[in-house]
């Protein structure tokens, strides 16, 4: 019975999301896309955050790598996203064999300062090597995506469009991350997050599964940064900053760690709260930050905790 | 790079090096003993900073600045962790800390720009320090070679009081094993307390002492923590010696590599970082394990 209402819901929501550009006003249209792309971001944050453990305070290396890629060649090679999205998810995941590469051999805390320094090696190479990367303008005048081959060629110039695009990306992300979490690999990930000296001991090699998911996380949230390139037709600099990873750190937490559709929650109230709060104070960062040490000490499980304890508390 | 301008930038390293050891002991003192990761710590430098700019400004006097700004930020050291930090304590709630902690860094931040706004703000150093000292033929200023000492002798009182004090051995034994000290009778949550507001006490110490060299501005929070947190990585958390050699090594690197080679002088700490953590995952004199 619980299944049939997960299916419906599913459905439901989807249709949603298909008849929602014609339902709004292109503001609103706006923050969808941003809300979908930063729910890729947030999800890939998880499979190593809320799956395996591991407490990456650099994730936005990715991102950031993800948008230059992407901005690079779409500039000067080609703006079909046939070619600039596998490049983009392949640097992205050569990246995070690197990092992982130092990084993994570290735990708890030291793993989270590695990963933080190393995003924020990445960010000072972007500001400082003005020649290739722009320097703190980044790299502007990025084209819309295309698709297709001559004839068959389709831009993506619309807003709408351009909705339908990370849409797609979005459920494709959401559909592999799910059906990765589910597999064998998905429950060795969360063995080596509850003990992963048992799993040592029952034979795993747990550095390459966590370099695994390392690796899958990274090209995920390389994938998003492209993803906002395209929309914001902009590569900043502060796609690498550490903010950037504390924002889509917050997003994980205030929507549930541990859940894929806690992220998209996540990502869904973050990215709402400023336009909300703005009208009151200029100081939403301020609330920001109250809002998400909030949920640190009594909700640390989220959104999707808070629901999840009211359904249960219902007779 | 002559004679003299290696001298210089030497002097110069090793000025930066000692104003990172005096954050960065802070940071690894409240590591070692409480497991606590406080990405807090840039916030209380600048807060510290800011606190001695309205200070100096006010008194016209900068050794007021430097006496209480680090009162004043102890002081809300204390109010946070017994409020706050106290609930978050424990084996399994690293991330808890870390999250708590990155929030109120948040908060901070905004609060400074609200209260002190968005400039680079200088701070003039004391009048008794003013002018500057030939060494080997290079002009330094007297200021700066003054806190070379004053890390020196930092580094040396805090060495005599974790290693030669009653206070000290509670706080080492407290490191290595918090529970046996409470069984001991001793109240080690007042200790836990005692060593947050000393931590970020040194922090605000550092801000007042730095602002003079580094200026003052929002987001040198970030770019103070991160370096620290490098340093401490490097040397290995939790210990003393480690938070004042690490200093040195990424000071010197990052004084080096500025002049040397400005675009990547970034990529220089992190490639010393990475060597490090290759050759010792625990950092140079960290403990296995820890």
């Amino acid at each position: 019975m619980a299944r049939h209402w997960k299916w419906a819901a599913l459905i439901v929501a989807i249709l949603a999301a298909i008849v929602y550009p014609y339902a709004v006003r292109s503001y609103f249209l706006s923050l969808a896309i941003e809300v979908l792309i930063y729910s890729i971001f947030a999800m890939s944050l998880d499979l190593l955050l809320g799956y395996t453990g591991l407490t990456s305070f650099g994730h936005a290396a990715f991102f950031g790598l993800g948008a230059y890629i992407l901005a690079y060649t779409a500039l000067g090679l080609t703006d079909n996203i046939l070619v600039t999205v596998p490049l983009v998810i392949i640097g992205a995941a050569l990246l995070a064999l690197i990092i992982g590469f130092f990084a993994l051999r570290t735990s708890g805390i030291y793993f989270l300062m590695v990963t933080m320094a190393f995003a924020q090696m990445l960010f000072s190479i972007a500001i400082s090597w003005s020649d290739v990367t722009g320097g703190s303008d980044g790299l502007a005048g990025v084209p819309r995506p295309v698709i297709g081959v001559g004839a068959w060629a389709y831009t993506f110039d619309s807003r709408e469009s351009y909705y339908y695009l990370v849409l797609a990306f979005f459920l494709l992300s959401w559909i592999a991350l799910r059906s990765i979490v589910g597999s064998p690999f998905g429950a060795a990930l969360r063995g080596i997050r509850d003990n992963e000296q048992r799993m040592r001991a029952l034979g795993y090699n747990t550095f390459r599964y966590k370099m695994a998911a390392f690796v899958i996380g990274g090209a995920f949230a390389g994938l998003a940064g492209a993803l906002l390139t395209h929309f914001t037709q902009h590569a900043a600099p502060e796609t690498l900053y550490w903010a950037t990873s504390g924002q889509v750190m917050i997003m994980l937490i205030v929507g549930g760690v541990g859940t894929l559709v806690g992220p998209m929650l996540g990502a869904a109230v973050i990215r709402l709260l400023p336009t909300f709060v703005s009208s009151y104070t200029e100081r939403w960062e301020i609330v920001l930050g109250l809002v998400f040490i909030l949920f640190v000490l009594f909700a640390p499980r989220g959104i999707v905790g808070l629901l999840r304890r009211a359904v249960e508390k219902r007779p | 790079m002559s004679a003299s301008q290696f001298i210089f930038q030497l002097f110069n390293g090793l000025v930066f090096s000692m104003l990172l050891f005096i954050l960065a002991a802070g940071l690894s003192l409240i590591f070692g003993l409480m497991d606590v990761i406080n990405l807090s710590h840039g916030a209380f430098y600048l807060l510290g900073g800011y606190i001695g700019l309205t200070m100096v400004r006010q008194f016209d006097n900068f050794w007021i600045a430097l006496i209480v700004a680090p009162l004043i930020v102890s002081g809300l050291g204390l109010i946070v962790e017994y409020f706050f930090l106290r609930r978050l304590y424990g084996r399994h709630r690293h991330l808890d800390q870390v999250l708590f902690t990155f929030g109120l860094a948040l908060i901070a931040a905004d609060l400074i720009r609200w209260r002190w706004g968005a400039y680079v703000e200088s701070v003039p150093g004391p009048d008794e320090l003013k002018g500057a000292v030939v060494i080997f033929g290079a002009l330094f200023p007297r200021y700066r070679m003054s806190l070379i000492f004053f890390g020196l002798i930092i580094a040396a009182g805090l060495g005599l009081l974790i290693g030669r004090t009653r206070i000290g051995a509670i706080v080492r034994a407290g490191v290595s094993d918090a529970q046996m000290v409470s069984g001991l009778g001793i109240d080690i949550q007042k200790v836990f307390a005692g060593v947050f507001a000393l931590g970020t006490a040194l922090a605000a110490l550092a801000g007042v002492l730095g602002a003079p060299v580094l200026n003052l501005y929002p987001g040198l929070d970030l770019e103070i923590l991160i370096l620290a947190l490098v340093v401490v990585v490097v040397g290995g958390l939790g210990t003393l010696k480690g938070a004042f050699f690490g200093s040195l090594l990424i000071g010197l690197a990052n004084t080096f590599g500025k002049a040397l080679i400005p675009q990547f002088s970034m990529f220089l700490i992190f490639a010393v970082m990475a060597v490090v953590l290759l050759a010792r995952p625990s950092g140079l004199f960290g403990v296995k394990g820890n």
